[in-house]
Protein backbone atom coordinates (compact mmCIF):
# COMPACT_ATOMS: atom_id res chain seq x y z
CA UNK A 1 0.00 0.00 0.00
CA UNK A 2 2.76 2.37 1.14
CA UNK A 3 4.85 2.00 -2.54
CA UNK A 4 1.46 2.39 -4.07
CA UNK A 5 0.61 5.75 -2.68
CA UNK A 6 4.08 7.29 -2.76
CA UNK A 7 3.95 5.95 -6.61
CA UNK A 8 0.65 7.83 -7.15
CA UNK A 9 2.19 10.81 -5.63
CA UNK A 10 4.78 10.95 -7.43
CA UNK A 11 3.47 10.75 -10.65
CA UNK A 12 1.36 13.75 -9.98
CA UNK A 13 3.71 16.12 -8.37
CA UNK A 14 7.48 15.15 -7.07
CA UNK A 15 6.99 17.34 -4.19
CA UNK A 16 3.98 15.86 -2.80
CA UNK A 17 6.06 13.00 -2.23
CA UNK A 18 8.60 14.42 -0.34
CA UNK A 19 6.14 16.21 1.74
CA UNK A 20 4.46 12.67 2.34
CA UNK A 21 7.56 10.59 3.28
CA UNK A 22 9.11 12.48 6.19
CA UNK A 23 6.28 11.86 8.43
CA UNK A 24 5.86 8.02 7.23
CA UNK A 25 9.83 7.89 8.53
CA UNK A 26 8.85 9.87 11.73
CA UNK A 27 6.00 6.68 12.16
CA UNK A 28 8.17 4.10 11.57
CA UNK A 29 10.39 5.29 14.77
CA UNK A 30 7.52 5.55 16.78
CA UNK A 31 6.60 1.19 15.89
CA UNK A 32 9.95 0.37 16.77
CA UNK A 33 9.40 2.32 20.24
CA UNK A 34 5.96 0.74 20.57
CA UNK A 35 7.73 -2.90 20.16
CA UNK A 36 10.46 -2.12 22.21
CA UNK A 37 8.02 -0.79 25.42
CA UNK A 38 6.53 -4.17 24.68
CA UNK A 39 9.60 -6.33 24.68
CA UNK A 40 11.35 -4.80 27.71
CA UNK A 41 7.75 -5.50 29.56
CA UNK A 42 7.32 -9.10 28.49
CA UNK A 43 10.99 -10.27 28.56
CA UNK A 44 12.44 -8.94 31.78
CA UNK A 45 9.95 -10.65 33.77
CA UNK A 46 11.18 -14.11 32.50
CA UNK A 47 14.94 -12.98 33.31
CA UNK A 48 14.06 -11.53 36.56
CA UNK A 49 12.31 -15.09 37.12
CA UNK A 50 15.50 -16.76 36.02
CA UNK A 51 17.73 -15.10 37.85
CA UNK A 52 16.22 -14.96 40.91
CA UNK A 53 15.30 -19.43 41.07
CA UNK A 54 18.99 -19.79 39.86
CA UNK A 55 20.18 -22.70 39.60
CA UNK A 56 20.44 -24.06 42.52
CA UNK A 57 16.40 -22.97 42.85
CA UNK A 58 16.23 -25.85 40.23
CA UNK A 59 17.90 -28.11 41.73
CA UNK A 60 15.77 -28.24 44.64
CA UNK A 61 12.14 -27.72 43.11
CA UNK A 62 12.24 -31.53 41.99
CA UNK A 63 13.53 -32.60 45.29
CA UNK A 64 11.14 -30.32 47.50
CA UNK A 65 8.14 -32.38 49.63
CA UNK A 66 4.94 -32.18 47.58
CA UNK A 67 6.40 -31.46 44.01
CA UNK A 68 5.88 -34.98 43.01
CA UNK A 69 2.77 -35.90 44.80
CA UNK A 70 0.81 -32.59 43.63
CA UNK A 71 2.36 -32.97 40.26
CA UNK A 72 0.82 -36.77 39.83
CA UNK A 73 -2.34 -35.61 41.38
CA UNK A 74 -2.27 -33.13 38.54
CA UNK A 75 -1.35 -35.48 36.13
CA UNK A 76 -4.31 -38.37 37.33
CA UNK A 77 -6.91 -35.51 37.01
CA UNK A 78 -5.52 -34.60 33.74
CA UNK A 79 -5.85 -37.92 32.55
CA UNK A 80 -9.43 -38.68 34.02
CA UNK A 81 -10.42 -35.09 32.66
CA UNK A 82 -9.49 -36.68 29.00
CA UNK A 83 -11.02 -40.13 29.08
CA UNK A 84 -14.60 -38.39 30.24
CA UNK A 85 -14.07 -35.27 28.04
CA UNK A 86 -13.26 -37.44 25.16
CA UNK A 87 -16.23 -40.18 25.88
CA UNK A 88 -18.38 -37.71 26.17
CA UNK A 89 -17.52 -35.11 23.48
CA UNK A 90 -16.61 -37.31 20.18
CA UNK A 91 -19.73 -39.01 19.76
CA UNK A 92 -22.01 -35.89 21.05
CA UNK A 93 -20.16 -33.95 18.20
CA UNK A 94 -19.93 -36.94 15.38
CA UNK A 95 -23.93 -37.43 16.44
CA UNK A 96 -24.78 -33.75 16.22
CA UNK A 97 -22.50 -33.67 12.59
CA UNK A 98 -24.35 -36.50 11.02
CA UNK A 99 -27.68 -35.95 12.36
CA UNK A 100 -28.63 -32.80 14.01
CA UNK A 101 -26.78 -30.63 12.17
CA UNK A 102 -29.12 -27.69 13.20
CA UNK A 103 -27.97 -28.01 16.77
CA UNK A 104 -24.35 -27.14 15.81
CA UNK A 105 -25.12 -23.84 16.83
CA UNK A 106 -26.86 -23.89 19.91
CA UNK A 107 -24.04 -26.56 21.10
CA UNK A 108 -21.13 -23.44 20.35
CA UNK A 109 -23.55 -21.35 22.32
CA UNK A 110 -23.82 -24.19 25.16
CA UNK A 111 -19.97 -24.42 25.32
CA UNK A 112 -18.88 -21.06 25.00
CA UNK A 113 -20.99 -21.02 28.66
CA UNK A 114 -17.68 -21.45 31.00
CA UNK A 115 -15.84 -19.31 29.35
CA UNK A 116 -18.31 -16.54 30.46
CA UNK A 117 -18.86 -18.06 33.74
CA UNK A 118 -15.53 -17.47 35.99
CA UNK A 119 -14.87 -20.69 37.62
CA UNK A 120 -14.88 -18.57 41.19
CA UNK A 121 -18.42 -18.50 40.91
CA UNK A 122 -19.16 -21.96 39.28
CA UNK A 123 -17.32 -23.66 41.94
CA UNK A 124 -19.27 -22.39 44.39
CA UNK A 125 -22.83 -23.99 43.15
CA UNK A 126 -20.90 -26.63 42.92
CA UNK A 127 -19.72 -27.29 46.16
CA UNK A 128 -23.07 -26.44 46.95
CA UNK A 129 -25.59 -29.30 44.93
CA UNK A 130 -22.82 -31.69 45.08
CA UNK A 131 -23.25 -35.07 47.45
CA UNK A 132 -20.55 -35.00 50.26
CA UNK A 133 -19.20 -38.42 48.81
CA UNK A 134 -18.42 -36.40 45.66
CA UNK A 135 -16.97 -33.40 47.51
CA UNK A 136 -14.63 -35.30 49.24
CA UNK A 137 -12.92 -36.84 46.33
CA UNK A 138 -10.32 -35.51 44.00
CA UNK A 139 -12.50 -36.62 41.08
CA UNK A 140 -14.95 -33.98 41.38
CA UNK A 141 -12.14 -31.48 40.21
CA UNK A 142 -12.04 -33.56 36.55
CA UNK A 143 -15.41 -33.73 36.50
CA UNK A 144 -15.95 -30.32 36.47
CA UNK A 145 -12.35 -29.72 34.27
CA UNK A 146 -14.32 -31.61 31.62
CA UNK A 147 -16.97 -28.50 31.58
CA UNK A 148 -14.16 -26.26 31.76
CA UNK A 149 -12.09 -27.62 28.79
CA UNK A 150 -15.55 -28.16 26.58
CA UNK A 151 -15.19 -24.76 24.90
CA UNK A 152 -11.92 -25.60 23.85
CA UNK A 153 -12.36 -29.66 23.01
CA UNK A 154 -15.96 -29.03 21.07
CA UNK A 155 -14.39 -26.24 19.14
CA UNK A 156 -11.34 -28.71 18.13
CA UNK A 157 -13.10 -31.61 17.73
CA UNK A 158 -15.79 -29.34 15.31
CA UNK A 159 -12.83 -27.81 13.28
CA UNK A 160 -11.90 -31.64 12.97
CA UNK A 161 -14.91 -32.98 11.75
CA UNK A 162 -16.14 -30.01 9.18
CA UNK A 163 -12.05 -31.09 7.67
CA UNK A 164 -13.54 -34.36 6.59
CA UNK A 165 -16.78 -35.54 5.01
CA UNK A 166 -18.44 -37.36 8.13
CA UNK A 167 -21.52 -37.91 6.27
CA UNK A 168 -20.00 -39.72 3.00
CA UNK A 169 -17.49 -41.90 5.34
CA UNK A 170 -19.94 -43.17 7.43
CA UNK A 171 -22.54 -44.12 4.37
CA UNK A 172 -19.46 -45.79 3.41
CA UNK A 173 -18.69 -47.50 6.62
CA UNK A 174 -22.19 -48.68 6.68
CA UNK A 175 -23.19 -50.03 3.34
CA UNK A 176 -19.91 -51.80 3.69
CA UNK A 177 -21.99 -53.87 6.93
CA UNK A 178 -19.95 -51.60 9.81
CA UNK A 179 -22.11 -51.28 12.36
CA UNK A 180 -22.19 -47.71 14.80
CA UNK A 181 -19.67 -48.49 17.06
CA UNK A 182 -17.10 -50.25 14.49
CA UNK A 183 -17.41 -47.36 12.69
CA UNK A 184 -16.67 -45.12 14.86
CA UNK A 185 -13.98 -46.99 16.28
CA UNK A 186 -12.33 -47.73 12.63
CA UNK A 187 -13.31 -44.84 10.30
CA UNK A 188 -14.40 -41.92 12.04
CA UNK A 189 -12.42 -41.57 14.68
CA UNK A 190 -8.76 -42.35 12.85
CA UNK A 191 -9.82 -39.61 10.41
CA UNK A 192 -9.76 -36.94 13.25
CA UNK A 193 -6.53 -38.31 14.73
CA UNK A 194 -4.70 -34.36 14.62
CA UNK A 195 -8.39 -32.70 16.25
CA UNK A 196 -8.12 -35.27 18.70
CA UNK A 197 -4.41 -34.45 19.58
CA UNK A 198 -5.04 -30.82 19.47
CA UNK A 199 -7.86 -31.30 22.04
CA UNK A 200 -6.04 -33.63 24.08
CA UNK A 201 -3.69 -31.08 24.33
CA UNK A 202 -5.71 -28.24 25.49
CA UNK A 203 -7.20 -30.24 28.09
CA UNK A 204 -4.04 -31.13 29.47
CA UNK A 205 -2.43 -27.73 29.57
CA UNK A 206 -5.48 -26.54 30.96
CA UNK A 207 -5.84 -28.88 34.39
CA UNK A 208 -2.08 -28.86 34.84
CA UNK A 209 -2.65 -24.93 35.02
CA UNK A 210 -5.48 -24.33 36.80
CA UNK A 211 -5.90 -23.00 40.12
CA UNK A 212 -9.06 -21.59 41.33
CA UNK A 213 -11.60 -24.44 41.76
CA UNK A 214 -8.77 -26.87 42.98
CA UNK A 215 -7.60 -24.29 45.67
CA UNK A 216 -11.06 -23.50 46.63
CA UNK A 217 -11.80 -27.39 46.67
CA UNK A 218 -9.01 -27.60 48.83
CA UNK A 219 -7.22 -29.92 46.93
CA UNK A 220 -3.20 -29.88 46.69
CA UNK A 221 -2.70 -29.66 42.29
CA UNK A 222 0.35 -28.33 41.15
CA UNK A 223 -0.49 -24.98 40.90
CA UNK A 224 -1.92 -24.40 44.52
CA UNK A 225 1.19 -26.26 45.62
CA UNK A 226 3.59 -23.66 44.13
CA UNK A 227 1.36 -21.20 45.98
CA UNK A 228 1.32 -23.16 49.17
CA UNK A 229 5.10 -23.48 48.65
CA UNK A 230 5.67 -19.76 48.24
CA UNK A 231 5.30 -19.44 52.17
CA UNK A 232 8.78 -20.98 52.98
CA UNK A 233 10.68 -20.55 49.92
CA UNK A 234 10.10 -18.31 47.23
CA UNK A 235 13.11 -19.63 45.20
CA UNK A 236 11.63 -22.69 45.28
CA UNK A 237 8.57 -21.11 44.11
CA UNK A 238 9.71 -19.30 41.22
CA UNK A 239 11.36 -22.64 40.23
CA UNK A 240 8.21 -24.18 39.94
CA UNK A 241 6.63 -21.39 37.98
CA UNK A 242 9.44 -21.44 35.31
CA UNK A 243 8.70 -24.98 35.02
CA UNK A 244 5.26 -24.70 34.85
CA UNK A 245 5.47 -21.90 32.12
CA UNK A 246 8.09 -24.09 29.73
CA UNK A 247 5.75 -27.35 30.16
CA UNK A 248 2.86 -25.25 29.11
CA UNK A 249 4.64 -23.42 26.35
CA UNK A 250 5.67 -27.02 25.23
CA UNK A 251 2.24 -28.06 25.05
CA UNK A 252 1.39 -24.78 23.08
CA UNK A 253 4.32 -25.37 20.75
CA UNK A 254 2.82 -29.06 19.97
CA UNK A 255 -0.52 -27.76 18.68
CA UNK A 256 0.22 -25.26 16.41
CA UNK A 257 2.96 -28.02 15.25
CA UNK A 258 0.31 -30.44 14.77
CA UNK A 259 -2.24 -27.43 13.43
CA UNK A 260 -0.12 -26.37 10.86
CA UNK A 261 0.51 -30.20 9.73
CA UNK A 262 -3.14 -30.35 9.19
CA UNK A 263 -3.73 -27.67 7.73
CA UNK A 264 -1.02 -27.95 5.20
CA UNK A 265 -2.77 -31.70 4.30
CA UNK A 266 -6.68 -29.90 4.40
CA UNK A 267 -5.30 -26.83 2.13
CA UNK A 268 -6.57 -24.87 5.04
CA UNK A 269 -5.30 -21.25 6.03
CA UNK A 270 -2.45 -20.21 7.93
CA UNK A 271 -2.56 -21.39 11.40
CA UNK A 272 -1.85 -19.36 14.55
CA UNK A 273 -2.14 -20.38 17.97
CA UNK A 274 -4.92 -18.69 18.61
CA UNK A 275 -7.05 -19.79 15.79
CA UNK A 276 -6.67 -23.43 17.84
CA UNK A 277 -6.34 -22.75 21.18
CA UNK A 278 -8.17 -19.16 22.19
CA UNK A 279 -7.05 -17.89 25.08
CA UNK A 280 -7.76 -19.66 28.42
CA UNK A 281 -9.22 -17.15 30.51
CA UNK A 282 -9.68 -19.88 33.17
CA UNK A 283 -6.60 -20.39 34.26
CA UNK A 284 -5.71 -16.76 35.46
CA UNK B 1 -40.41 -62.20 -3.27
CA UNK B 2 -41.44 -62.34 0.54
CA UNK B 3 -38.80 -59.87 0.80
CA UNK B 4 -40.85 -57.45 -1.28
CA UNK B 5 -44.42 -57.27 0.05
CA UNK B 6 -42.86 -57.13 3.55
CA UNK B 7 -40.86 -53.71 2.67
CA UNK B 8 -44.20 -52.44 0.35
CA UNK B 9 -46.59 -52.97 3.43
CA UNK B 10 -44.05 -51.79 6.49
CA UNK B 11 -45.54 -48.27 7.07
CA UNK B 12 -42.89 -45.55 7.43
CA UNK B 13 -40.75 -47.40 4.43
CA UNK B 14 -40.21 -44.16 3.25
CA UNK B 15 -37.87 -43.46 5.81
CA UNK B 16 -34.05 -42.68 5.33
CA UNK B 17 -33.22 -46.97 5.32
CA UNK B 18 -30.43 -46.07 7.51
CA UNK B 19 -32.43 -45.01 10.11
CA UNK B 20 -34.78 -48.16 9.63
CA UNK B 21 -31.65 -50.48 10.08
CA UNK B 22 -30.14 -48.88 13.13
CA UNK B 23 -33.21 -48.27 14.80
CA UNK B 24 -35.78 -51.15 13.55
CA UNK B 25 -38.55 -50.59 16.28
CA UNK B 26 -38.64 -47.72 15.67
CA UNK B 27 -40.57 -48.37 11.96
CA UNK B 28 -43.56 -48.63 13.57
CA UNK B 29 -43.64 -45.47 16.06
CA UNK B 30 -45.51 -42.24 15.49
CA UNK B 31 -43.73 -39.48 13.68
CA UNK B 32 -43.67 -37.45 16.97
CA UNK B 33 -42.13 -40.56 18.91
CA UNK B 34 -39.34 -40.70 16.11
CA UNK B 35 -38.26 -37.15 15.99
CA UNK B 36 -38.15 -37.11 19.29
CA UNK B 37 -35.90 -40.53 19.15
CA UNK B 38 -33.40 -38.72 17.31
CA UNK B 39 -32.61 -36.20 20.09
CA UNK B 40 -31.02 -39.43 22.43
CA UNK B 41 -28.00 -39.35 20.69
CA UNK B 42 -27.22 -35.87 22.99
CA UNK B 43 -28.94 -36.78 26.21
CA UNK B 44 -25.46 -38.12 28.25
CA UNK B 45 -24.19 -34.50 26.91
CA UNK B 46 -27.43 -32.58 28.00
CA UNK B 47 -27.39 -34.41 30.85
CA UNK B 48 -23.93 -33.59 31.49
CA UNK B 49 -23.89 -29.90 31.09
CA UNK B 50 -27.44 -29.87 33.25
CA UNK B 51 -25.83 -31.91 36.27
CA UNK B 52 -22.40 -30.22 36.61
CA UNK B 53 -23.26 -26.90 35.02
CA UNK B 54 -26.58 -25.79 35.05
CA UNK B 55 -27.74 -27.10 38.69
CA UNK B 56 -25.07 -25.41 40.36
CA UNK B 57 -25.86 -22.02 38.49
CA UNK B 58 -29.52 -22.64 39.28
CA UNK B 59 -27.92 -23.22 42.79
CA UNK B 60 -26.46 -19.66 43.30
CA UNK B 61 -29.32 -18.09 42.05
CA UNK B 62 -31.85 -19.64 44.45
CA UNK B 63 -29.42 -19.68 47.33
CA UNK B 64 -28.91 -16.04 46.80
CA UNK B 65 -32.52 -15.32 47.92
CA UNK B 66 -32.58 -17.57 50.81
CA UNK B 67 -31.97 -17.27 54.83
CA UNK B 68 -29.22 -20.28 55.16
CA UNK B 69 -30.65 -21.55 58.46
CA UNK B 70 -34.39 -21.46 57.64
CA UNK B 71 -34.40 -21.65 53.96
CA UNK B 72 -37.06 -18.70 53.60
CA UNK B 73 -36.66 -16.61 50.65
CA UNK B 74 -34.98 -13.20 52.06
CA UNK B 75 -33.09 -9.75 50.37
CA UNK B 76 -30.82 -9.52 52.88
CA UNK B 77 -27.93 -11.67 51.06
CA UNK B 78 -28.10 -9.28 48.10
CA UNK B 79 -28.45 -6.51 50.47
CA UNK B 80 -25.67 -7.41 52.17
CA UNK B 81 -23.61 -8.23 48.76
CA UNK B 82 -24.59 -4.13 47.63
CA UNK B 83 -23.29 -2.39 50.57
CA UNK B 84 -20.13 -1.93 53.25
CA UNK B 85 -16.66 -3.83 52.31
CA UNK B 86 -18.55 -6.01 49.63
CA UNK B 87 -20.21 -2.78 47.29
CA UNK B 88 -16.36 -1.92 47.67
CA UNK B 89 -15.22 -5.11 46.91
CA UNK B 90 -17.38 -4.64 43.32
CA UNK B 91 -16.34 -0.67 43.34
CA UNK B 92 -12.19 -2.00 43.43
CA UNK B 93 -12.86 -5.32 41.08
CA UNK B 94 -14.47 -2.57 38.05
CA UNK B 95 -11.79 0.18 38.65
CA UNK B 96 -8.99 -2.54 38.29
CA UNK B 97 -11.29 -3.96 35.00
CA UNK B 98 -11.48 -0.96 33.70
CA UNK B 99 -7.58 -0.11 34.15
CA UNK B 100 -6.26 -3.30 32.84
CA UNK B 101 -8.41 -3.11 29.99
CA UNK B 102 -8.85 0.09 28.40
CA UNK B 103 -4.76 0.51 29.01
CA UNK B 104 -4.30 -3.00 27.40
CA UNK B 105 -6.26 -2.38 24.75
CA UNK B 106 -4.95 1.36 23.80
CA UNK B 107 -1.31 -0.81 24.10
CA UNK B 108 -2.63 -3.59 22.09
CA UNK B 109 -4.31 -1.88 19.90
CA UNK B 110 -1.10 0.29 18.28
CA UNK B 111 0.90 -3.42 18.74
CA UNK B 112 -1.63 -4.45 16.16
CA UNK B 113 -1.33 -1.52 14.05
CA UNK B 114 2.28 -1.49 14.48
CA UNK B 115 2.69 -4.87 12.98
CA UNK B 116 0.14 -4.61 10.63
CA UNK B 117 1.28 -1.65 8.85
CA UNK B 118 5.08 -2.63 8.89
CA UNK B 119 6.39 -2.99 5.55
CA UNK B 120 9.27 -3.96 3.79
CA UNK B 121 11.88 -6.47 4.91
CA UNK B 122 11.29 -8.57 7.69
CA UNK B 123 7.95 -7.37 7.64
CA UNK B 124 5.92 -10.60 7.51
CA UNK B 125 8.53 -12.48 10.36
CA UNK B 126 8.38 -10.03 12.95
CA UNK B 127 4.49 -10.34 12.40
CA UNK B 128 4.84 -14.05 12.82
CA UNK B 129 6.72 -13.48 15.92
CA UNK B 130 4.38 -11.17 17.65
CA UNK B 131 1.23 -13.48 16.62
CA UNK B 132 3.37 -16.28 17.99
CA UNK B 133 4.47 -14.73 21.18
CA UNK B 134 1.13 -13.10 22.07
CA UNK B 135 -0.52 -17.17 21.80
CA UNK B 136 1.67 -17.68 24.07
CA UNK B 137 1.59 -14.56 26.53
CA UNK B 138 -2.02 -14.49 26.54
CA UNK B 139 -1.85 -18.49 27.94
CA UNK B 140 0.87 -17.11 30.39
CA UNK B 141 -2.38 -16.50 33.05
CA UNK B 142 -2.25 -17.32 36.58
CA UNK B 143 0.02 -18.34 39.41
CA UNK B 144 2.99 -18.96 37.37
CA UNK B 145 2.43 -15.09 36.30
CA UNK B 146 2.32 -13.71 39.91
CA UNK B 147 5.65 -15.60 40.76
CA UNK B 148 7.64 -13.86 37.34
CA UNK B 149 6.45 -10.45 38.64
CA UNK B 150 7.33 -10.88 42.64
CA UNK B 151 10.54 -12.01 41.15
CA UNK B 152 11.19 -9.13 39.14
CA UNK B 153 9.16 -6.12 40.99
CA UNK B 154 8.69 -7.34 44.48
CA UNK B 155 10.24 -4.87 47.21
CA UNK B 156 13.11 -6.11 46.79
CA UNK B 157 13.38 -7.79 43.85
CA UNK B 158 15.57 -7.34 40.29
CA UNK B 159 14.00 -5.01 38.65
CA UNK B 160 12.73 -2.75 41.56
CA UNK B 161 16.18 -2.40 42.53
CA UNK B 162 17.75 -1.51 38.74
CA UNK B 163 15.08 1.02 39.40
CA UNK B 164 15.74 2.55 42.68
CA UNK B 165 19.33 2.15 41.53
CA UNK B 166 18.76 5.24 39.04
CA UNK B 167 16.90 6.92 41.44
CA UNK B 168 13.64 5.78 40.96
CA UNK B 169 12.09 4.23 43.86
CA UNK B 170 8.87 3.08 42.68
CA UNK B 171 7.67 1.95 46.06
CA UNK B 172 8.32 5.32 47.39
CA UNK B 173 5.81 6.39 44.88
CA UNK B 174 3.00 4.44 45.83
CA UNK B 175 3.13 1.65 43.92
CA UNK B 176 2.98 -2.00 45.46
CA UNK B 177 3.17 -5.18 43.48
CA UNK B 178 0.76 -6.10 46.05
CA UNK B 179 -1.88 -3.52 45.82
CA UNK B 180 -4.46 -2.78 43.00
CA UNK B 181 -1.73 -1.13 40.66
CA UNK B 182 0.23 -4.05 41.02
CA UNK B 183 -2.13 -6.44 40.41
CA UNK B 184 -3.36 -3.92 37.57
CA UNK B 185 0.56 -4.80 36.15
CA UNK B 186 0.27 -7.78 36.19
CA UNK B 187 -3.07 -8.16 34.53
CA UNK B 188 -1.64 -6.37 31.61
CA UNK B 189 0.92 -9.29 30.79
CA UNK B 190 -1.87 -11.48 29.73
CA UNK B 191 -4.53 -8.90 28.28
CA UNK B 192 -2.35 -7.22 25.90
CA UNK B 193 -1.44 -9.97 23.56
CA UNK B 194 -4.95 -11.32 24.12
CA UNK B 195 -5.93 -7.37 22.91
CA UNK B 196 -3.15 -7.94 19.78
CA UNK B 197 -5.18 -11.03 19.19
CA UNK B 198 -8.85 -10.18 18.97
CA UNK B 199 -8.00 -6.77 17.20
CA UNK B 200 -6.02 -7.89 14.48
CA UNK B 201 -9.10 -9.31 12.38
CA UNK B 202 -10.67 -5.46 12.84
CA UNK B 203 -7.85 -4.13 11.58
CA UNK B 204 -7.37 -5.82 8.48
CA UNK B 205 -10.85 -5.51 7.26
CA UNK B 206 -9.57 -1.88 7.20
CA UNK B 207 -9.49 -1.35 3.39
CA UNK B 208 -6.13 0.08 2.09
CA UNK B 209 -8.46 1.69 -0.73
CA UNK B 210 -9.99 3.62 1.94
CA UNK B 211 -7.05 5.28 2.72
CA UNK B 212 -6.22 5.47 -0.82
CA UNK B 213 -9.36 7.08 -1.48
CA UNK B 214 -9.37 9.73 1.47
CA UNK B 215 -5.50 10.70 0.24
CA UNK B 216 -6.65 11.37 -3.31
CA UNK B 217 -9.57 13.77 -2.01
CA UNK B 218 -6.68 15.28 -0.10
CA UNK B 219 -6.92 14.10 3.45
CA UNK B 220 -4.42 13.94 6.26
CA UNK B 221 -3.77 11.53 8.29
CA UNK B 222 -5.42 12.54 11.13
CA UNK B 223 -8.39 13.57 9.05
CA UNK B 224 -8.49 9.98 7.88
CA UNK B 225 -8.19 8.99 11.41
CA UNK B 226 -10.87 11.28 12.66
CA UNK B 227 -13.87 10.42 9.63
CA UNK B 228 -12.40 6.88 7.95
CA UNK B 229 -10.60 4.85 10.19
CA UNK B 230 -11.78 5.41 13.86
CA UNK B 231 -15.42 5.30 12.89
CA UNK B 232 -14.91 1.86 11.25
CA UNK B 233 -12.43 0.64 13.73
CA UNK B 234 -14.43 1.74 16.78
CA UNK B 235 -17.10 -0.36 17.69
CA UNK B 236 -14.34 -3.38 17.16
CA UNK B 237 -12.50 -1.91 19.39
CA UNK B 238 -15.16 -1.78 21.72
CA UNK B 239 -16.41 -5.11 22.07
CA UNK B 240 -12.95 -6.58 22.31
CA UNK B 241 -12.13 -3.92 25.21
CA UNK B 242 -15.66 -5.73 26.76
CA UNK B 243 -13.69 -9.08 26.20
CA UNK B 244 -10.71 -7.64 28.34
CA UNK B 245 -12.79 -6.34 30.83
CA UNK B 246 -14.76 -9.62 31.38
CA UNK B 247 -11.33 -11.54 31.35
CA UNK B 248 -10.09 -8.96 34.15
CA UNK B 249 -13.12 -9.21 36.09
CA UNK B 250 -13.16 -13.28 36.25
CA UNK B 251 -9.55 -13.82 37.25
CA UNK B 252 -9.05 -15.17 40.46
CA UNK B 253 -5.59 -16.99 40.82
CA UNK B 254 -2.99 -14.24 39.78
CA UNK B 255 -4.76 -12.02 42.22
CA UNK B 256 -4.68 -14.57 44.87
CA UNK B 257 -1.54 -15.91 44.18
CA UNK B 258 -0.06 -12.03 44.60
CA UNK B 259 -1.60 -10.88 47.08
CA UNK B 260 -3.23 -13.81 48.78
CA UNK B 261 -6.31 -12.59 49.26
CA UNK B 262 -5.62 -9.17 51.03
CA UNK B 263 -7.67 -6.93 48.13
CA UNK B 264 -10.37 -6.44 48.51
CA UNK B 265 -11.64 -7.82 45.05
CA UNK B 266 -15.42 -9.65 44.21
CA UNK B 267 -13.70 -12.86 43.09
CA UNK B 268 -11.54 -12.64 45.69
CA UNK B 269 -14.50 -12.32 48.06
CA UNK B 270 -16.65 -14.91 46.67
CA UNK B 271 -13.44 -17.53 47.33
CA UNK B 272 -13.17 -16.27 50.93
CA UNK B 273 -16.51 -17.90 51.48
CA UNK B 274 -15.22 -20.88 49.95
CA UNK B 275 -12.18 -20.68 52.69
CA UNK B 276 -14.60 -20.75 55.57
CA UNK B 277 -14.12 -16.91 56.90
CA UNK B 278 -17.92 -16.12 57.03
CA UNK B 279 -19.91 -14.76 59.50
CA UNK B 280 -22.79 -16.89 60.94
CA UNK B 281 -25.75 -16.08 59.04
CA UNK B 282 -23.85 -14.56 56.13
CA UNK B 283 -23.22 -17.98 54.34
CA UNK B 284 -25.17 -17.13 51.49
CA UNK B 285 -24.23 -13.59 50.91
CA UNK B 286 -20.94 -15.40 48.63
CA UNK B 287 -24.21 -16.63 46.10
CA UNK B 288 -25.19 -13.04 46.08
CA UNK B 289 -21.75 -12.01 45.69
CA UNK B 290 -21.37 -14.74 42.48
CA UNK B 291 -24.92 -13.27 41.51
CA UNK B 292 -23.50 -10.15 40.87
CA UNK B 293 -21.08 -10.98 39.39
CA UNK B 294 -22.62 -12.92 36.70
CA UNK B 295 -25.09 -9.72 36.07
CA UNK B 296 -22.42 -7.40 35.40
CA UNK B 297 -20.60 -10.19 32.68
CA UNK B 298 -24.32 -10.78 31.00
CA UNK B 299 -24.63 -6.90 30.55
CA UNK B 300 -21.23 -6.66 29.07
CA UNK B 301 -21.98 -9.87 27.11
CA UNK B 302 -25.10 -7.41 25.85
CA UNK B 303 -22.59 -4.83 25.28
CA UNK B 304 -20.19 -6.78 23.29
CA UNK B 305 -23.02 -8.20 20.61
CA UNK B 306 -24.15 -4.88 20.29
CA UNK B 307 -20.70 -3.88 19.12
CA UNK B 308 -19.79 -6.92 17.26
CA UNK B 309 -22.95 -6.15 15.37
CA UNK B 310 -22.47 -2.70 14.64
CA UNK B 311 -18.87 -3.59 13.73
CA UNK B 312 -20.28 -6.49 11.35
CA UNK B 313 -21.69 -3.62 9.08
CA UNK B 314 -18.04 -2.68 7.58
CA UNK B 315 -15.94 -5.58 8.58
CA UNK B 316 -17.05 -7.98 6.04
Amino acid sequence: MATLTSAAGQAISPDNSKKRRRPRERSSAWRWAILLVAGVYFLVPLYAALRFAGLSGFKDVFTTPGFGSSLWLSIRLAAVTWIVSMLLMIPTTVYVHLRMPGLRRLLEGVTILPIVIPPVVLIIGVLQVMPLALRASVWLLALEYVVLAMPFAYRALDAGLRAIDVKTLTEAAGSLGAGWLSTMWRVILPNMRTAVISATILIVALVLGEFTMASLDLKQTFPVWIVLFDQENAQISVAASIFALFVTWVFLMLITVIATRQSRRTGGGEVTLFTVAPQQTIGN
Amino acid sequence: MADTTDVVTTPGSDMDPGVVRRFPSLRTAPKPVRSLARYAGIIPFVAYIAIFLIVPLIAIVVGSFQNPQTNAFTWSNVNTAVHGSYLHGFEQALILSLIASVIPGVFGLLIAYAIYTARGRGAASLRRVVITASGVFANFGGVPLAFLFIASLGSSALVTGWLSDIGANIYNWGFSLYDLSGVALVYMYFQIPLMVLIILPALEGLRPAWREAAENMGARSWQYWRYVGGPVLLPSFMSCLMVLFGSALAAYATAEALTTGTIPLTSIQIGTFLNGNVLAGQENVGKALSLGMVVIIAILMVFYILFQRRAAKWLR
